[in-house]
Order: structure tokens, then sequence, then C-alpha cells
């Protein structure tokens, strides 16, 4: 960490690839530390969240989308929404941001080793997802069956569509798409997430549960993963909040006594369960 | 601790000593508001007051604070910020304000340090000056504190009459006054007895307080209570509780930039503010002014205590002076406790 924790480091944008394209456009940014010494000791797990800068736009907290078993670099994936991801829209390859981090707690890799992982997604809440996704696959022999339930609003709102037909097809993993409105040609589920899941009907046994989405999709997940039989400490889920320090400071993360940047973002059934707050 | 006496008359000559090495804030007037500010000589300042409307944090948590600069764009760059290491005081800093900097520490100096706060805290010495006449709202005692309290600064003045009482409490204090040490005086019995009357006649000047047994795990049970909807119907979300609060630290972070340079600023912030919460997906998890009432009341009396040693309110009585709907944070307390589970 620089001795300014409110000063990044600077990453050159390496590739940008058009995850969706339109009114919710969302791209993901592959970014590779400017400073050698950076790139080669900047670590983190699948779950946790980094801040980037446009200098001049302002700065915003993404999860890391890519796993740390991708070296040299890091992707975050980023919906066109405000004034900062706007202009990030706006970015080319070879262009110059600012990332600090990583914070923020992961997902618990290594307690979860020999366990069947159930990938709950919804639109871009899918990027953190996608972090562990592809650290279970890099790390194949660590875990039991993958599969992942994957929804949007259409098809030209899924994100990550190659390594979702990738993954497809792999004998050791299932893909469960969903779409909200039926479309000419769609030969997979129609309606949304919490359904596709409960028609789904995956068995809890030895399983971990880990979803991410709209909080009204997390919310019915969670309803419908407990009256599929998983217990509490096997449901988990990765949260977002406004943020602006990303470490604690600034006060408007916090979900109780809780704050998202860094008691979070990933929080289970059983914790959130017992925490009353704004959500 | 050493006691001490410095006459009345002596004390510019103590603020010109001490302006040869430190920057200098203490309370000084304009019209009927005080407000701490960087002195350039002993006679700015204005001892006649019972507490300064903003709060002396804005010393250490500046209200707006580059926190680096850049070269703005797609092809930016940044240019390190120094961090300051200039030497401070604040002078006749009151108990209270004292300890909102011990409960700022737990923010500031916690899994991640903010060496912006951290150096300023650092090095600045605080120089208390007891409260001989509590305002009207005051109530420290609530807290176990005390207006003539020493706990949370580095030396302690208190008005005996024509001398202040001195105590210097942490090793700074000690330093600071053993460099001047001819300025002073040994305190006498008699000086002694007379800081322990004012500060018993400031005590008893009090009248206000805030019963807090059981308030945190009272806070527990009623998050759901239609008493935050009934505080919040008197609310208008000026935020002026939050700027005035000496232990409310949030902050925004903002670009300002020209097309050729820009830094990246923090500056205070509200909870009372909608746009505080608001996610860019219009999705805003503190909506109602409800939720936003709420939270600063758990901030201060449930998550703070469960955070921290501390309580997150030192009984300064500026949100409730201030606050231009009336509403009493004391009283808010007292009827969270009357709140049937």
């Amino acid at each position: 960490m620089t001795e300014n924790p409110y000063q990044p480091w600077i990453v050159t944008i390496d590739e940008i690839r058009n995850e969706v394209i339109g009114e919710r456009a969302i791209k993901t940014f592959k970014l590779v530390f400017q400073d050698e010494e950076v790139k080669k000791n900047f670590t983190f797990l699948p779950g946790q969240c980094i801040m980037v800068s446009l200098f001049g736009s302002g700065e915003c907290f993404f999860a890391i989308s890519s796993s740390p078993t991708q070296k040299g670099y890091i992707e975050a994936s980023v919906m066109k929404l405000g004034k900062v991801t706007s202009a990030l829209h706006e970015c080319e390859v070879g262009d110059t941001l600012g990332v600090r981090g990583p914070y923020g707690n992961h997902f618990d890799v290594d307690g979860w080793k020999n366990k069947n992982l159930l990938f709950i997604g919804g639109g871009i809440g899918q990027a953190p997802l996608r972090a562990l996704i592809n650290y279970a696959i890099d790390n194949r022999e660590k875990y039991n069956k993958l599969d992942i339930i994957y929804g949007a609003r259409t098809t030209g709102d899924l994100c990550y569509k190659e390594e979702l037909a990738d993954l497809e097809k792999r004998e050791d993993s299932d893909v469960h798409l969903s779409i909200d409105v039926e479309e000419e040609g769609w030969n997979h589920y129609v309606g949304f997430v919490p359904d596709n899941l409960t028609r789904f009907d995956p068995s809890p046994e030895n399983t971990i549960a880990i979803t991410c989405g709209p909080p009204i999709m997390i919310k019915f997940v969670m309803q419908n993963l407990l009256k599929l039989g998983f217990s509490e400490d096997q449901i988990f889920t990765t949260l977002e909040m406004r943020m602006k320090c990303g470490i604690g400071f600034c006060g408007r993360c916090n979900i109780g006594n809780l704050y998202v940047c860094k008691d979070g973002p990933v929080f289970s059934y059983n914790q959130l369960k017992n925490l009353q707050g704004d959500m | 601790m050493d006691s001490f006496v410095l006459l009345k008359k002596t004390l510019p000559t103590f603020i010109e000593k001490l302006s040869d090495e430190y920057d200098v804030f203490a309370p000084t007037r304009k019209d009927n508001i005080f407000e701490y500010k960087l002195i350039s000589k002993p006679s700015d300042i204005n001892l006649d007051f019972v507490n300064s409307r903003l709060p002396p944090k804005s010393i250490l948590l500046q209200q707006t604070e580059t926190l680096f600069k850049f070269k703005p764009g797609r092809k930016g760059k940044i240019l390190p910020k120094e961090i300051s290491e200039d030497k401070k005081i604040i002078f006749a800093i009151r108990p209270c304000d004292a300890k909102s900097f011990s409960i700022l520490d737990t923010v500031f100096d916690s899994d991640f340090k903010d060496p912006l706060y951290l150096s300023k805290r650092e090095n600045s010495v605080l120089i208390g000056l007891s409260c001989n006449n509590p305002g009207v709202n005051c109530f420290c005692t609530s807290f176990g504190d005390s207006p003539t309290s020493s706990k949370f600064v580095d030396i302690l003045f208190t008005d005996i009459g024509e001398k202040f009482f001195v105590e210097t409490i942490s090793d700074k204090g000690k330093k600071l006054v053993e460099k001047i040490t001819d300025l002073f005086e040994k305190a006498t019995e008699e000086d002694k007895n007379l800081k322990d009357s004012a500060e018993k006649e400031a005590i008893d000047t009090i009248k206000r307080n805030m019963k807090l047994e059981g308030v945190v795990e009272k806070l527990d049970e009623i998050f759901e209570s239609q008493l935050w909807h009934s505080i919040a119907m008197k609310c208008i979300g000026c935020g002026t509780c939050t700027f005035l609060c000496p232990t409310c630290h949030c902050f925004d972070m903002q670009d300002e930039a020209t097309l050729k340079e820009g830094a990246r600023i923090r500056v205070w912030d509200s909870c009372m503010y909608s746009e505080y919460t608001m996610h860019a997906s219009g999705h805003n998890p503190r909506p109602a002014r409800m939720n936003r009432v709420r939270n600063r009341v758990y901030h201060k009396f449930s998550y703070f205590p469960k955070n921290s040693e501390y309580t997150a309110c030192t009984g300064c009585g500026r949100c409730i002076e201030f606050c231009p709907v009336n509403i009493d944070i004391i009283d808010v307390i007292a009827k969270v406790r009357e709140v049937k589970v």
C-alpha cells in the first residue's frame, strides 16, 4: 500500500471487451499496473474489490472480475450508469487509470474445498462471481461440481457469453441461463433468476450457494435457497453500496455497524440475518 | 501530573512563546460567533465564550482537504501530496471537544491509517480550558466526563480568578511547559482548592442529563419502531447537526479539475442527505428521512459503542442548540428508553 491510502497506483488499459452494448452497456477493462514491483506484489482473492480512478472524473468501487490465477493483470466489469462509469466507457486501450486496493474480504476459497459450488448471478452481478468461477476452473481439483445459474433482462444484457459457452461445453460444469422476457431463438429458461433456481432444484448436499445481482434478486434467491433446504451458513452473497474511501472512513456504506467496504463485501446469510440496517 | 499557575497577565507572553514554534489555533470572536482560528497575535484570542459554533475538529479534519493532485484525463498521472508535519497548538479547547479527537482516532487509526488526519493529530498539542460556566445544553457529565476533565488534553488550564491553574498531563504537555518553565509558578494548595471548587461549581451548573444505561441493547430491539418515523417528521434534513458535531467524520471525495491540472479532494458530507447513499442505479438504501435520522442515532449510540470503546457523542450540546426544528438528542435517547418492546 502506498503511504497515502487515497493515492492510487497507475494502470494502463490493456484491453476493453464489450460485454453488453446499448443503453445498459457493460465493458470489461483489463488493467495492467505500470510499476513492475506493484504488478508483481499485487495479490488478491476472489470477492475482493478495487477503487478505479479516472483522473478528473472521479473514483468508483468495483469487484475484481478476474481470478488471481490470471496473472499479470486484473479486470473490472463496468456498467455505464453514472458520471465516472460513463467517462470510463469513453476510454480506449492505452489510456491510464488509477487503481487502489484490494479491499474487503473474499470468498472462502480454502474453506469451500471439496464442495459443490452453486453460482446464482443476475446482470452485472455476475462480475464478482466470475472471479470465483475462473478461480475454481483453474483449481479444478479443489472443488466438486460447478453450477452456474445466470440471467439478465434480455440476451443482449448477458455478460461473459463466450466464457459461459465454454463452461457449458465442459463436462464438469453446467450453465443454466435465463432471460426475463421471451425472445425468438432462445432455447433456455424465460423468467426471473430466483424462479430458474427453483426450477433447477439443486441439492443442498455438500454445496455452497453464492449469489450476486440486484438487491431484489438477492432477496428472493436467498428465500428460495432456504426453501430448497439450504442452511443459513451455506448461502453467501456479495454486496455493493455507494462508496467513496473504500477503507472505512467516509461513513456511507454501512449496514448496521459493519462497513461493506472493509467488513464485506462478502456476507453469509447468517451474518445478514442478524444485521439490522438499511440495504 | 504536575500543577502550576500562570498569571493571566502573562498569557500573552505564553502565547507568543508558543507561536515561535507552533501554529497556534485559539478561540476568536466575530460578532457573536466564536471560532478556532490560526492567530497572528495574542490579542486575537477571546476567551469569553461557552464554546465555538464549529467544533475545532475542523483543524485536524479540514472541511475541504486535498488528498493528492493529478494531471487529469485519459493519460492522467499522479502528483503526490506531501503530508504536512507542521506543529500545531489548539489553545483553550474545551474538554468535550478534546475528547472528540480520541473518538475520531478510533476511525482514522483502525484497520487502515489516515496519514492526513494522523500526522496533524500527532503534531498537535491540545491545551484545554476548563468550562467554568457550561452552557444550558451541555451534558458531558452524562458520559462520565467533567467540564474540567484533563483526560483528553495534553495540558489543562482552569480559570481561578487572577491566574490559570495549569496541569500538565501528557509527555507532550510536560515537555512544552518545561521549555518555558520560567513563565509558571508552582501551584499552591490554595490554587488547587480554587480549581476544585471551580470544578464543583461547573458540574453543579450542568442541569441536563442523558441516561445511557441499556441504550445499546435497547436500540438492537427497536430498529423497526414507529419512533423513528415520528422523530423524522420534524427533521428538515438540513444537516446542521452533522456539520456541528465534533465526532461526525463522514466525507465525500470529488475530483476538481481544469483541463491541465486537478486534485482529488475530500469534503465533509452529511448522512442526512439522500444523495449520500444513492447508488448510480437509483437504488437508495436510505431513501427516506426516517432511514437517515435512524442511522444517525444508531451510528452514534449503537454502532460506535459496538466498534470502539466510545459512544460518538461528547455532550457538547451543539446539535441541540442549533437544530432549527428543536430536535433534542437527549430527548431522543429518553424516548428510546421509553419505547415498549
